[in-house]
């Protein structure tokens, strides 16, 4: 049975918004119905595709097995939030590459990808692996995945210097 | 404004696409409304190009992810010589008089068809347009038409140095009679055709801006979800809504055909309004079936004559003629698509209209069934197609349409219903389970004398309606009764055997599961005539040069025969699907625990011409990854008609840590286009099982691999 209603203060992507759901729904949910973000995709409902990765403090986390109650007043960064106009090095490097198919987990990839490269500046094939395993591309696009993140890592070393 | 198109007038093409078609396609003119709104030329339904020089291309293919936005795009702006990065692209609506496929007569788009159906059609009317700019320019100059040229996005005379660009032709060109045989440019005129081109739709979907099915958002808007029977094919009997009416943001309950919607505020309270819900099912036949009933059926069917599909020479004669006979069994299960994009349709149904917004490969399919449905004519309803998150033939149903339509046509308000994951793989349309039965005798010179193959399982087009049961099913036959070895006594039989369990078209449909049953036989009877598979293959490929080209070219690229790390095994396959020819090399390694790693795909592929080299690539590498699934882990299994499997954790996608390399070459042979959506998966799983066979000598007979039969005692 679904919980009372609840007023519930989250910030994301740099913006603070209230929103009036039972503490137990899904983040997912919130994200696309609430705040009318559509980017983060739902696939599974069971943490298992990894569609709807989002950044939780920074951290990769599957937001259709976030709690909302869990996820008030911690910033949180969706793939609308990322870059305005498409620009992060990870996205630039997906554009390079050319990634997506169907595309429709491709915001999960991207969200995985950049928390991914946020720890580990230039990951090996395995550390890719690794991080990545959690995201499932039905398409296929796993080979240029490996490839863009690579890509990524230079674009992100590049842009330091 | 959007300017209104209508058909003016048919072209009636002779453009060779197939035996004995004759392409006639609908160049949709200036209609009433244009003639008043001059500032636009629209010779054909595909293209606008308006004052400003903005052109506006119609992409009629559904975007799946094989690319079509891009590929029309392509093909279309060539032709018509525009500069491809300035082309708006516009997602074609629902209507069949001007965007049926001119090859099957539909708007519904599945058997890898889009560019491969369209590609004389687009040259032609984009080369027709391009002729009326050229001759809107000629007539201003005073010079004959033949003496002007274009470059991209004008109109040039090159002998005085003028210049116009399409913006300033427009008014025009747009008084001009459509040219019906336009000339086209030559291969050495392309621009795009035949060169990478960056995907059209890869911005919005890597900032999140693409429009999927599930992400429509209309004013007022309900989200639905549906209670569906747990047993295929069961009905309502009875339900009380009680419970979950009671729950805050359900805003009704109603049932339909599929089940009982539970129509709320928002998505998450519509799955708690069904887990309120208490109904009785009419489980109906189905809930009489299990797999394993199934399985053994088949067996009892396997050993009674089916219907002969071909039948070259006296196979029966030949196997009794004294020669070494080889004899095998092949199973094969069914399979669910799993679109990363779980099912959905939004639609609003008034009185006297109707709109629906779907993900779907079948436009014309879901205008139809809105208008069965609701009752209203054509021109009351409005299908907008999205995005889609995967299709793989799952999306022409039109199951997830219905739901829509009769939802929304009983609450009165937008609604968008959506499926859970576990709705998705438990309520699916299914890749035949199948048993096949191979007899091959061998000659003293050890070449094939005899072939006798029998497959039972059911019919998916028979099931739909589609080819009547006497007959032998094309899609259950297709890559089997086609196999390209020379053997002088070749008999395929079908036996229709249908349970009930509802069937789908998967991706390479028939060719996904007889590709792997006869290339994998044919490996056998390689080995047992002690010949070398690749060797045996070619030596038997000579009447069908374009398979023996592929597997040479693939064969080649993977170094075949070169000396490989111990443990390791290579294995072939070379499969024809969907007018693409495509071959494989697999190499393989088996852990003592029986895990299938694949190092690595090596594969060729001839589909005529690549238009888009890349995304031929891209559509090799995913269907290497959608076979590999398949060949690993893809099962679905019915207890008492009810689907056993429900999300990724028990019918399970290759991820990322277990993909190979994928290298794939393309041989442009210049013959007429093959399709590309299909071709990369049939060759998959016979490669992979051919190279577990020369890693460990033993023969994976059914499908998925079990480990547990590769686990080193």
């Amino acid at each position: 049975m679904a919980q009372e209603a609840d007023v519930i203060s989250l910030s994301v992507n740099g913006r603070t918004q209230q929103v009036d759901v039972p503490p137990d729904t899904p983040l997912l949910w919130v994200i696309r119905e609430q705040l009318g973000l559509t980017g983060t995709k739902y696939g599974c409902g069971a943490a298992l595709c990894g569609a709807c990765t989002v950044h939780l403090d920074g951290a990769a986390v599957r937001s259709c097995a976030v709690p909302v109650s869990a996820a008030a007043n911690r910033p949180i960064t969706t793939i609308e939030g990322l870059s305005a106009t498409g620009e992060h090095p990870v996205q630039k490097a997906w554009t390079e590459v050319d990634v997506p198919q169907c595309g429709f987990c491709q915001p999960g990839q991207i969200m995985s990808a950049v928390a991914l490269l946020a720890n580990t500046g230039s990951p090996t094939d395995a550390e890719i692996d690794a991080a990545m395993a959690g995201n499932i591309c039905r398409c296929g696009t796993y080979q240029r995945i490996r490839a863009a993140i690579h890509l990524a890592a230079a674009l992100q070393k590049g842009g330091r210097r | 404004m959007t300017p209104r198109i209508s058909r003016r007038t048919l072209l009636k093409g002779t453009l060779a696409a197939g035996a004995g078609l004759v392409v006639g396609f609908p160049l949709a003119g200036r209609s009433r409304a244009l003639a008043q709104t001059p500032a636009v030329f629209a010779p054909n339904q595909w293209i606008r190009i308006d004052r400003d020089g903005v052109v506006t291309i119609v992409n009629s293919v559904p975007e799946m992810g094989q690319g079509s936005m891009t590929t029309t795009t392509m093909i279309l702006a060539d032709e018509l010589d525009v500069p491809i990065d300035q082309v708006r692209i516009e997602q074609a609506p629902a209507n069949p008089d001007l965007y049926k496929n001119p090859v099957t007569g539909s708007q519904s788009y599945g058997g890898s068809r889009g560019v491969r159906d369209h590609y004389p059609t687009w040259r032609k009317a984009a080369a027709a347009a391009r002729t009326m700019l050229q001759q809107a320019a000629a007539n201003r100059w005073g010079v004959p038409v033949e003496s002007t040229e274009t470059e991209p996005g004008a109109v040039v005379h090159k002998p005085s140095g003028r210049r116009l660009a399409y913006a300033q032709l427009v008014d025009e060109a747009q008084t001009l009679p459509v040219p019906q045989n336009p000339k086209l440019k030559t291969p050495d005129q392309f621009r795009y055709i035949g060169k990478m081109v960056k995907r059209r739709d890869t911005p919005d979907k890597i900032t999140g801006r693409g429009i999927y099915g599930m992400d429509v958002v209309v004013p007022g808007m309900l989200v639905a979800s549906i209670e569906r029977c747990p047993v295929l094919r069961g009905k309502v009997k009875s339900f009380d809504a009680t419970a979950t009416k009671r729950i805050p943001g359900v805003r009704d309950v109603v049932q339909v055909t599929n089940g009982v919607a539970v129509v709320a505020d928002s998505f998450w309270t519509a799955l708690q309004g069904r887990r309120a819900l208490k109904v009785q099912w009419d489980e109906g036949a189905l809930a009489q079936v299990s797999s394993p009933a199934i399985a053994k059926e088949y067996e009892r069917l396997s050993k009674q004559p089916g219907q002969a599909a071909r039948n070259d020479g006296d196979a029966e004669k030949a196997l009794g003629a004294g020669g070494k006979v080889i004899e095998a069994v092949y199973q094969v299960p069914f399979l669910e698509h799993a679109c990363m994009e779980p099912m959905n349709a939004t639609a609003h149904v008034t009185k006297d209209a109707c709109t629906v917004w779907a993900p779907t490969q079948n436009p014309g399919g879901t205008l139809a069934t809105a208008m069965r449905l609701t009752g209203l004519p054509k021109e009351k309803v409005t299908v907008h197609t999205t995005l889609l998150g995967g299709g793989f033939g799952r999306r022409g149903e039109q199951d997830f349409i219905v739901d829509a339509v009769e939802v929304a046509k009983a609450v009165g308000a937008p609604v968008k219903v959506m499926w859970t994951r576990e709705d998705d793989i438990t309520h699916g349309f299914y890749r035949p389970s199948t048993y096949n039965v191979f007899r091959a005798a061998l000659g003293p010179d050890g070449k094939p004398t005899a072939w006798h193959n029998r497959i039972v399982g059911p019919g998916l087009l028979i099931q739909k309606g589609r080819s009547p049961d006497y007959q032998i099913d094309g899609a259950a036959v297709e890559g089997a009764r086609n196999m390209p070895y020379d053997i002088p006594n070749l008999r395929v039989e079908f036996v229709n055997k249908d349970f009930g369990v509802p069937l789908g078209f998967w991706r390479s449909v028939g060719a996904s599961q007889n590709g792997f049953i006869v290339e994998s036989f044919i490996d056998e009877v390689a080995h047992a005539a002690g010949k070398d598979p690749f060797e045996f293959r070619r030596d038997l490929l000579g009447k069908s040069p374009r398979h023996k080209a592929v597997l040479e070219l693939a064969a080649t690229k993977a170094n075949w025969g070169a000396p490989l790390p111990p443990g390791r095994g290579r294995g072939i396959a070379v499969v024809f699907s969907y007018n693409s020819y495509m071959a494989t090399v697999a190499e393989v390694s088996v852990a003592p625990d029986g895990l299938v790693r694949v190092h690595r795909f090596v594969s060729a592929i001839d589909a005529g011409l690549a238009v888009n080299p890349d995304q031929v690539k891209a559509q090799v590498e995913g269907g290497s990854v959608y076979g590999l699934t398949a060949t690993l882990y893809g099962q679905i299994t019915v207890d008492r008609g009810r689907v056993q499997q429900s999300n990724f954790n028990d019918y399970p996608m290759l991820r990322i840590n277990e993909m190979p390399v994928v290298e794939v070459h393309i041989l442009d042979s210049g013959e007429a286009l093959g399709g590309l959506g299909e071709p990369g998966v049939p060759t998959v799983a016979p490669a992979v099982c051919n190279a577990v066979f020369a890693a460990t000598g033993k023969r994976i007979r059914t499908l998925p691999i079990d480990r547990n039969e590769l686990r080193k005692a």
